[in-house]
């Protein structure tokens, strides 16, 4: 990586956060610190890089933005503010409050972001290129939409905060906690896109997985201590630890049982299993269960996996959060401790739901948990439909390959 | 800024409602009221008679056609505008969420053209 691209990862998020708050219009503050990256990129290969690259990209964007608002008109309210705030006050507005965390700019920035009043695709888009520092290219292409529909979905959320007023400022604590969960399921759904794509031909888009993980830790730097945000960095990381196993040399699908934990990344493992015990100690919230969930399957010996302790996670969790993903994994669990009969009846209970059949026809996930459980309970015919249905479902071809894989398996078997 | 509070009422809202409900309703929107008038938040508001009693005129081509009726068959019909003079959203938004046309329907929050 070269330096401009340490720099540009370490500091865009600074530099817009800082413009925004300076001018408080979020347009400005992106094309300034678009501008002042590529007079960064013209001039520091020549000129060296300067010593503090981040206060030189602050100063050189403020510039610049103060340039466009000369240019443009100095007649609206707005810019008159912006120029009295920096001519006449005396005070430096590059001064960021050094108090305490709350204090940082970012982190005003990430909570606009994904302020409750945005549809959650435009909470995405906007933290994926403002915090993230993502090309509205990159944002387009993670969510498989033109780069101008995604322009436009930019475009649209600025023009709302702006429009609606939505304020540039941290929440209050009473707000936090409900705040807080909308940032950080901005950041699970991009890793969810990066660890299971909607589409394509690639199993994991490890480029995301590693964006959220960076985002994650970003909440955790700005907003310490808090168990969920501790426990989304503990789930990322634990399931981003095996990312190398679990595709195979030919491109494949590697269920957890097949996976060779040699190629576990230990570090992440060590990281996300102490992240999971601390965010559990500050609360039993969703995240930090799904972490000590995760961390179970990524500490689990040769000999056995402690399904029991799993299956109590997944009913805990369901108390808090019974949705029917929730619902189809403690399923799953229980057939691992009681025998895959208990397991199917938990699935086809859950199936005969409203939600359930909702799941049941979105996703291949339920048909992959039936077809694994009436195969061992030895009933082909079932199983066999059960892979199939899967198959037309599964969202990119090597889960495809693979669920095919195992039904041509099956129908061997059967036909012996 | 100032923000129009947009109710829709469900037309059957206050008929389902007990005596006592509706009473204690007509007491939250009072309270309401008087709050956002102490604290000089309210700019104006009306309150819609049901929709079965508009007529919608519609002008095509020169020529004035009236319908008896609100302009489009749904489920919820505009019952009121509310406007109010709030800080930002955020103070929008919780006070949307405390105000009883909230419970009666849908209340939709949008910014005035400034």
């Amino acid at each position: 990586m070269s330096v401009l691209d340490e720099v540009h990862r370490e500091q865009w998020a600074r530099v817009v956060a800082t413009l925004a708050r300076i001018f408080r219009d979020l347009d400005l503050a992106e094309e300034a610190a678009a501008e002042a990256f590529a007079t960064a990129v013209e001039r520091w290969p020549a000129e060296g890089t300067p010593d503090h690259p981040g206060a030189w990209l602050i100063t050189v964007a403020r510039n610049r933005a103060l340039d466009r608002l000369r240019r443009e008109s100095s007649r609206t309210a707005k810019q008159r503010a912006a120029h009295e705030l920096l001519t006449t006050r005396g005070e430096d507005p590059l001064d960021v409050p050094a108090s305490g965390p709350l204090a940082d700019d970012r982190l005003r920035l990430l909570f606009t972001c994904c302020h409750p009043a945005l549809s959650p695709e435009a909470q995405i888009a906007l933290t994926l290129r403002l915090i993230a520092g993502l090309t509205t290219a990159e944002v387009a292409r993670a969510f498989w939409v033109t780069e101008a529909t995604m322009a436009q979905r930019l475009v649209r959320a600025k023009r709302k905060i702006r429009t609606a007023g939505i304020p540039y400022r941290v929440p209050e604590p009473s707000e936090l906690p409900e705040r807080l969960a909308e940032v950080l399921r901005v950041v699970y759904l991009v890793f969810r896109e990066g660890y299971t794509p909607s589409g394509g031909s690639a199993l994991v888009r490890v480029d995301l997985c590693e964006e959220a993980i960076r985002l994650a830790r970003l909440v955790v730097e700005l907003l310490p201590g808090q168990g969920e945000a501790l426990g989304l960095l503990g789930l990322l990381l634990l399931h981003h630890s095996r990312c190398a196993a679990r595709v195979g040399a030919d491109g494949e699908l590697v269920l957890l049982g097949d996976q060779d934990r040699r190629l576990w990344d230990r570090a992440a493992i060590r990281e996300g299993a102490a992240l999971a015990l601390e965010a559990l100690r500050r609360g039993r919230g969703p995240y930090a269960l799904q972490a000590a969930i995760a961390a179970c399957h990524a500490t689990a010996t040769v000999d056995g996996t402690d399904w029991p302790a799993i299956a109590a996670l997944y009913g805990e969790l369901a108390r808090i959060d019974p949705s029917p993903a929730v619902l189809l994994n403690r399923a799953v669990a229980v057939a691992e401790v009681d025998g895959p009969a208990a397991g199917l009846a938990m699935i086809d209970s859950l199936l005969s739901t409203p939600a359930g059949a909702a799941l049941a026809a979105s996703s291949h996930h339920p048909h992959v948990a039936r077809a694994d459980l009436l195969r061992r309970l030895g009933r082909g015919a079932d199983a066999a439909a059960a892979y199939r249905r899967a198959a037309q479902m599964a969202p990119t071809a090597p889960e495809r390959r693979f669920l095919t894989t195992r039904l041509e398996r099956l129908e061997a078997d059967g036909s012996r | 800024m100032k923000y129009a509070f947009i109710a829709y009422a469900q037309p059957d809202a206050f008929a389902v409602m007990s005596d006592e409900e509706r009473a204690a309703w007509e007491a939250d929107d009072a309270e309401f009221n008087a709050e956002i008038n102490d604290r000089g938040w309210f700019v104006s508001g009306e309150g819609l008679a049901d929709a079965d009693t508009a007529t919608t005129v519609r002008v095509e081509n020169g020529r004035a056609v009236l319908t008896d009726g609100p302009f489009a068959e749904v489920a919820e019909h505009l019952g009121g505008i509310l406007i109010v003079d709030l800080p930002d959203l955020d103070t929008a938004l919780d006070l949307a969420k405390r105000c009883p046309a909230a419970r009666t329907g849908p209340l939709e929050v949008r910014p005035i053209v400034t």
